[in-house]
């Protein structure tokens, strides 16, 4: 009986305790900034697109909400032809930014993205795109790959040999 | 103007019960609020009072829907018979010195007939929606009901001795020297207890335990005549914290405001003394509930009746 009474003591002694909610639309909450929010696409530091449509963000989603068709440009260089990412199935997981080989899909802190129209959720190539590199400046997927591509061929990327003859004995 | 005074008197007490009974939803979501650290409601209108109306809104234009299995004129009868109830022991509580609508010489049994017949509203409501969850919360209500109001009435007794009568207003107007609190403490907490299961707010609302029953009697009910089930309830709450405040606080008496004022002032306290409850206290199991009013409560109430009657009739 007197634990009874002594509860709502405690109980009515948190009248005069400070709130925790916070007012969110007039107050923010504190993000980390290694929140996961908005995924973004970005681009190297030279402007071109990073992602080389290599589906590994689209295996690794857990939830299936990112498909994207690959193709090439005259360069040889690969890029998708359509990028969608569905967000109103995305949990923010980070497992796209994880598996991606070229730092091209990234999650922002931004988690803003609230639509009263639920297809207004589903964000095309351009959406997604942005014109900085994001977290990795002076990232470039295409001067450090050993691929050929138009004005770069093999054994002209960073750090990358000279590829070997295989039909030449000379040292 | 004779004529014309009891009706203005039903309308003032109709106006305040109704809305009281409608704020008090936003009251008590603030105060629960409140007491957990957070806001509540505080976006819709001046402190979120607008809630109030949104809510009311959104419950008249839900679909008012009767289940196909239902018993249907029950069904529609029980959310009806709460409000009722509670709205005619109104009837007999006096707000200030001759402002009551009927000042019987027997109100308080009128308001504990009325506070018992409220029950039937949550019975047939559980009857009538011909679901096991509710009918168990209709069954567990009855039951509840009739082991809280043994000893709800025989704790109002000892006051009944103090005053010598059944009016309201004597009793309140006996208060004079002495509120009923000191010398009837035990009974002042007795009529606390019974009153909150009267009211079947937590803590003693295994009618409607969410976590087993999934609302228990009103689980069929949606729109409006859920609504009402809350409005009765909230009427029954404003009801309970008017009685506490007339038995045993003293009414309207009080120094410098006027009657009225107290009146309120000490319902709006126990009315939030109502909503401490539910903010703090867990809900027992029924059987406990059964065995502490049975073998705990009773007997206190007996034996605070017997020690009331015995010391005034050795005084008198």
């Amino acid at each position: 009986m007197l634990s009874l009474v002594r509860s709502l003591w405690e109980v009515f002694r948190h009248a005069f305790h400070p709130r925790e909610t916070i007012q969110y639309p007039e107050e923010k909450a504190y993000l980390p900034p290694r929140y996961r929010g908005r995924i973004i696409l970005t681009r190297d530091p030279d402007g071109g697109e990073r992602c080389v449509a290599c589906n590994l963000c689209a295996v690794a989603c857990p939830v299936d909400c990112i498909s994207l068709q690959a193709t090439e440009d005259d360069d040889g260089r690969r890029y998708p032809e359509f990028f969608r990412i569905n967000f109103s199935r995305c949990i923010f997981c980070g497992f796209c930014e994880e598996a991606c080989p070229t730092y091209a899909i990234q999650l922002t802190p931004d988690f803003e993205m609230g639509e009263y129209n639920r297809q207004n959720l589903v964000y095309e190539k351009g959406d997604l795109l942005v014109d900085g590199p994001g977290k990795y400046p002076d990232y470039n997927f295409w001067r450090v790959a050993g691929v050929a591509i138009a004005g770069k061929d093999k054994g002209q990327a960073e750090r990358e040999d000279a590829p070997v003859d295989l039909h030449n004995l000379l040292p | 103007m004779n004529n014309l005074f009891p009706l203005l008197v039903i309308a003032v007490v109709l106006f305040i019960v109704l809305n009281l009974s409608a704020g008090l939803i936003w009251v008590e979501r603030r105060l629960l609020a409140l007491w957990q650290d957070r806001y509540g409601p505080n976006r819709v209108g001046p402190f979120g009072l607008g809630q109030v109306l949104a809510d009311s809104v959104k419950l008249f234009t839900k679909e008012d829907w009767i289940p196909p299995f239902a018993d249907k004129s029950v069904f529609v009868l029980a959310p009806a018979i709460i409000v009722a109830t509670a709205l005619l022991s109104f009837a007999v509580i006096p707000l200030a010195p001759g402002f009551v609508i009927a000042d019987l010489n027997i109100g308080l049994l009128f308001f504990l007939a009325m506070s018992s017949l409220g029950v039937y509203s949550v019975v047939l409501g559980g009857w009538a929606s011909n679901n096991k969850y509710s009918l168990l919360g209709g069954i567990r209500a009855s039951a509840q009901m009739l082991s809280y109001e043994v000893f709800m009435g025989l704790s109002l007794l000892g006051t009944v001795i103090l005053a010598g009568s059944f009016r309201l207003t004597d009793i309140v107007e006996a208060q004079r020297k002495m509120w009923f609190v000191v010398p009837q403490f035990l009974g002042f907490v007795l009529f606390l207890i019974a009153g909150v299961a009267e009211t079947r707010r937590l803590p003693f609302d295994l009618a409607e335990a969410e976590s087993e029953l999934i609302a228990g009697f009103h689980s069929e009910y949606s729109g409006m005549k859920f609504g009402m089930f809350f409005v009765g309830e909230y009427i029954g709450v404003i009801l309970i914290s008017v009685m506490i405040s007339l038995l045993y606080f003293g009414g309207w008496l009080g120094p410098i405001l006027p009657p009225g004022v107290w009146l309120a002032v000490k319902t709006m306290s126990f009315i939030c003394f109502f909503i401490l409850l539910r903010a703090a206290l867990p809900r027992p199991r029924f059987d406990q509930l059964m065995l502490w009013g049975w073998t705990c409560l009773l007997p206190l109430a007996l034996v605070n009746l017997l020690v009331t009657g015995a010391v005034v009739l050795a005084l008198s």
